[in-house]
């Protein structure tokens, strides 16, 4: 059993890049091995900048030896059809056995490959793997990429060392030769390192000021950083992505404090802290009141001769002259009022059928207005539609032209800085939300109507031309706008007539007036939105954990588009199936249905019209029920629907969805006591009738609450 | 704390004509063409025809060269101390690119007086692509100290042709080194030539500020756009007589002048957000046209382009 230790030097390998090839060389090695009969054991991967590195622990020394049989052409067979066998098999003639198989003699070559060396196998598979590295970018270089078949690697391939033990598994590819030599940091240690073997290997390279595990370097960003703050009396803000990306960038990591100008913590603190992280790779820093403090942690890759203190110096003016640009931008936004602002949005595209985004301010400022005229957001419908027409203009401001993802949040520091009433800024601010599950959703009033309409907006229009999400692909994340309007509703319990909303968006397409063909295409489009919002529900609530069948049966009611009472409607249905009166009324509906499907209920209708109604309860019932001989069962069913079906019927119109659960709960007892007592398939047709109809207006109102067809169990 | 102090040379630091002559004199001893600027506004160096049609073609060459780079969006006046419509690019191309390419830049910073013990250089993820020139390469911005001073690529496509074999480009961004070298935080303070101030000596300032405030009143204010259209049509129809007549250089240098008009006629901002996407692939168009021709003149272009 023997160790193996590979190390791919190159030049400077994209941070982001390292974790998913570190995964694909494990991963590689491993099919590579197995494929020619090697197994593996333990196997570590790392990464530097320059290096991606795997250690594979007790490799066997050989494949074991495998014994083969290949059933050749029967005795007799024409020469060249034995010939052609043995070749194939590689082996001699001589070498052939004759075996019986069912009554015939057949040509049987034994093969026994013996156990190859395993540093034979890693000679052939390490070229293969390099070759084949899945690399997202790769390219060529120097000399031989006189042909664009030369090797491609991320960045420059320099060297390779592949160790077996102690001794080199010898390969060349690219013109570079394997071998046990490797270089140290490229500042702290000059000319070339001889590694021994797998277990001298991390350590020889640390004597060289390289760390080889990048979770180490990790660990000794996290605590370096974290100690850097303290010292300063300050406390970091922690970003895991940014230590992970500072451990690709370095081999000799050292965090160093450095302060910029107090001044320039006028700037919204997302913006330094976006500006530090996003160009500069810096840490921020918080003050013990929370407050963002004037001070950042870079990650150098050396231990500077004097400490770091020129490399603080220049970091420290770098990110002056970048805070000096974001400044810049934050007082020159400010001395255009973002009313002045409105105007260049008339030059930005929204989409070419759709026109600008000045246009689409429009739409959104008249759907804010509406939702909240018509009472369905409680705002004030001056402030949302003031709000609609500013939530857009800090796109053409300088500060998100620099930094797109503040979009939003420069918009409400302006509209703040500009004295705007704050439910205008705060809706300005927080109208892309909610972004995405798990985002925070918002509930003022404003802010919701402004966002509602803005993802209203943007669904509508979409589907107004067509561009609806289809399979995977949802180029203007509709999908995310539909359950953006969903959790805003929800959240506020917010009663949205979803059928008028959609068809008020629709219908807000500039001035122009609509003919009967824009009104087919509209109704057409309205449809489809509404079942678009049926199944992201459908999608939400099933994530959620409801059963689907539960949200199907109360879906197959139809008619329904106020979100809040089918999700109410939703909830208490899995409220009640979960309990036993729901299994057994379950029980008896499914029983009553199967009669009804079985039955020529067509028949039955033919005569007794009322029986379809469910309005059962006529003259005919009447004179049914003074029959001698009808079973009390069937009376007491009769009265327990007579009960039950107002009782519901009264509790779905005041939502009181429970309330309606329990009235079919009353059903249960009568229901079961009747399949016990009376045959439904009387000889006697009128009896007949009656038991169909009594059953029929059990499913009906059953239906009332909801399809309970669509309900498995 | 006083500026100088910190700067990066621990005797006085360089001048910014010294920076170029030491990169003059190191890339010569390397093998380099030391070429002088070429005699158009360009946007960037690589627009030299040094470096684009060299790049294409398995001659090997080397060569390196400042060239002024025009960008009349990014002028302000004179008023901004780190933004200028002209300052100066030194530019290395050497093709194929030598193993020890990044060594032999690290040590050109050294002899500029950057000390890499006392520094923190480093090489960060930064592809390059140039839609105008159909071009693309891998590579990196190079960080001291957390400031980006150089841009170094491998060329993969120029012109939508394989680079066969591949060049590896160096772009140093003169001022902000030099800034960075003698500690300045205005370019305009930068010392150009050496001397005390009163004895011959002459700043960035005393060479270009009234350049960049004329500049900017006539690239954002007074250019006559009427003038400007006809230019950018003049340039493209020459363009395409010498691309009939098969002469791919001057065909290149029209591609050239036509990109710099756009530029200037985005400066005065006469070029609406659907225009600009036409007027750029009519400018790629003849800047690929002009490789094109560049291959075929020399019977590079089995294959075509990309």
């Amino acid at each position: 059993m023997t160790d193996f230790l590979l190390e791919l030097r190159s030049e400077e390998i994209p941070a982001r890049m390292q974790a998913g090839a570190r995964a694909d060389l494990e991963k590689l090695f491993v099919q590579h091995l197995a494929d020619a009969g090697v197994k593996t054991g333990a196997i570590m991967v790392y990464s530097t900048p320059r290096r991606l590195i795997l250690i594979a622990r007790d490799l066997p020394d050989q494949t074991e030896a495998v014994s083969e049989e290949a059933k050749g052409p029967p005795e007799g067979a024409p020469d060249t059809a034995i010939d052609g066998f043995c070749r194939k098999n590689a082996v001699e003639r001589s070498d052939l056995e004759l075996r019986d198989v069912k009554g015939r003699m057949t040509w049987f070559a034994v093969i026994n490959r013996p156990g190859r060396s395993t540093a034979d196998v890693l000679a052939e598979a390490m070229p293969a793997i390099i070759r084949a590295f899945p690399w997202p970018k790769s390219q060529r270089w120097g000399v031989d990429s006189i042909s664009t078949e030369s090797l491609r690697w991320v960045r420059p391939l320099s060297g390779i060392i592949a160790l077996l033990g102690g001794e080199v598994v010898a390969f060349e590819i690219g013109g570079i030769a394997s071998g046990r030599e490797t270089m140290g940091h490229r500042f702290h240690h000059s000319g070339p390192i001889t590694i021994g073997n797998a277990d001298d290997y991390a350590a020889k390279l640390r004597a060289a000021h390289v760390i080889v595990d990048h979770a180490e370097r990790q660990d000794m960003i996290r605590i370096g950083a974290k100690a850097a703050a303290d010292a300063a009396g300050l406390t970091l803000i922690a970003d895991e992505g940014l230590v992970i990306e500072n451990a690709g960038l370095t081999e000799w990591p050292v965090p160093l404090l450095g302060r910029f100008d107090a001044g320039f913590l006028d700037v919204p603190p997302e913006v330094i802290q976006l500006t530090a992280r996003v160009n500069q790779k810096y840490f921020v820093c918080e003050q013990a009141s929370g407050m963002l403090a004037n001070a950042f942690v870079c990650t150098a890759n050396i231990d500077a001769s004097d400490g770091g203190k020129a490399i603080v110096a220049g970091n420290e003016k770098v990110l002056a002259a970048r805070l000096s640009d974001a400044k810049f931008f934050w007082e020159l936004d400010q001395k255009t009022p973002l009313a002045g602002h409105a105007a260049k949005l008339e030059r930005i595209t929204f989409h070419e059928k759709l026109g600008t985004v000045a246009d689409k301010v429009e739409r959104v400022a008249k759907l804010a207005r509406w939702l909240c005229e018509e009472g369905i957001v409680k705002g004030d419908a001056n402030l949302a539609e003031k709000a609609a027409r500013l939530c857009k203009t800090d796109l053409v401001t300088e500060m998100v032209g620099e930094f797109p993802e503040l979009q939003g949040l420069m918009g409400g520091y302006y509209a703040a800085k500009e004295g705007l009433d704050p439910q205008v800024a705060e809706a300005i601010r927080d109208h892309y939300k909610p972004v995405g599950q798990g985002d925070e959703v918002p509930t003022a009033p404003v802010t919701v109507a402004v966002s509602l309409a803005d993802k209203l907006d943007n669904i509508a229009q979409f589907f107004g031309i067509d561009l609806r999400p289809t399979g995977s692909k949802d180029p203007f994340a509709l999908r995310r706008a539909a359950l953006g309007v969903m959790e805003l509703v929800v959240k506020s319990s917010m009663r949205l007539p979803l059928t008028e909303a959609v068809r008020g968006a629709l219908a807000i397409r500039s001035s122009q007036s609509m003919t009967d063909a824009d009104i087919h295409r509209l109704d057409g489009s309205a449809i489809d939105i509404l079942n678009f919002f049926a199944d992201r529900l459908k999608v939400q609530q099933r994530e959620a954990g409801v059963r689907h069948d539960l949200i199907d049966a109360v879906f197959a009611l139809g008619g329904e588009d106020d979100l809040v009472r089918l999700l109410a409607r939703v909830k208490a249905l899995q409220s009640f199936m979960d309990s036993e009166d729901g299994a057994n009324l379950l029980a008896g509906y499914k029983r009553a249905a199967n009669i009804l499907k079985q039955a020529d209920v067509s028949d039955q209708n033919a005569r007794h019209p009322e029986l379809v109604s469910g309005s059962i309860g006529g003259e005919w019932m009447l004179k049914q029920v003074q029959h001698d001989d009808m079973d009390k069962t069937e009376l007491d069913l009769l009265a327990a629907l007579d009960a039950a079906e107002p009782k519901a019927a009264a509790a779905i119109e005041a939502e009181r969805f429970e309330d309606a659960m329990a009235a079919l709960a009353s059903l249960r007892g009568p229901i079961d006591a009747f399949f016990d007592n009376v045959m439904v398939n009387d000889p006697d047709p009128d009896k007949r009738a009656f038991r169909m109809g009594l059953l029929t207006r059990f499913r009906n109102a059953v239906h009332r609450v909801a399809d309970f067809s669509k309900i498995e169990g | 704390m006083d500026q100088k102090s910190e700067s990066a040379g621990s005797q006085k630091a360089m001048s910014f004509q010294d920076i170029i002559l030491t990169l003059h004199r190191f890339w010569a001893d390397q093998g380099c063409v030391i070429l002088q600027p070429y005699d158009m506004e360009m946007g960037a160096g690589t627009f030299h025809t040094a470096t684009t049609l060299r790049a294409l073609g398995p001659d090997p060459w080397n060569a390196a060269f400042v060239q002024p780079c025009r960008r009349p969006t990014d002028g302000r006046y004179g008023e901004n101390p780190n933004r200028l419509q002209h300052y100066y690019q030194y530019q290395v191309i050497m093709k194929p690119s030598p193993g020890d390419i990044q060594q032999l830049y690290l040590n050109s910073l050294v002899a500029i007086g950057i000390d890499p013990m006392l520094h923190d250089i480093r090489f960060v993820e930064d592809d390059w692509e140039s839609p105008t020139l159909g071009a693309w390469g891998l590579g990196w911005e190079v960080w001291c100290d957390g400031m980006e001073v150089t841009q170094f690529t491998y060329f993969q496509q120029m012109g939508g042709y394989d680079c066969k074999p591949v060049a590896g480009e160096l772009t140093y961004g003169l001022e902000r080194l030099a800034m960075y070298i003698q500690g300045v935080d205005s370019v305009y303070d930068l010392d150009f030539n050496g001397r005390p101030k009163g004895a011959g000596g002459v700043s960035y300032g005393d060479v270009f500020h009234e350049n960049e405030v004329q500049q900017s009143t006539w690239n954002f204010e007074k250019a006559d756009t009427a003038r400007l259209f006809e230019a950018f049509k003049m340039a493209t129809a020459e363009c395409e007589n010498c691309l009939n007549e098969k002469l791919p250089i001057p065909a290149y240098e029209q591609a050239i002048k036509a990109s710099h008009i756009f530029n200037l006629l985005q400066a005065r901002g006469v070029i609406s957000v659907q225009e600009r996407a036409a007027y750029m692939g009519r400018v790629r168009d003849l800047a690929k046209g002009a490789c094109a021709s560049w291959m075929d003149k020399n019977g590079w272009a089995e294959g075509g382009a990309a």
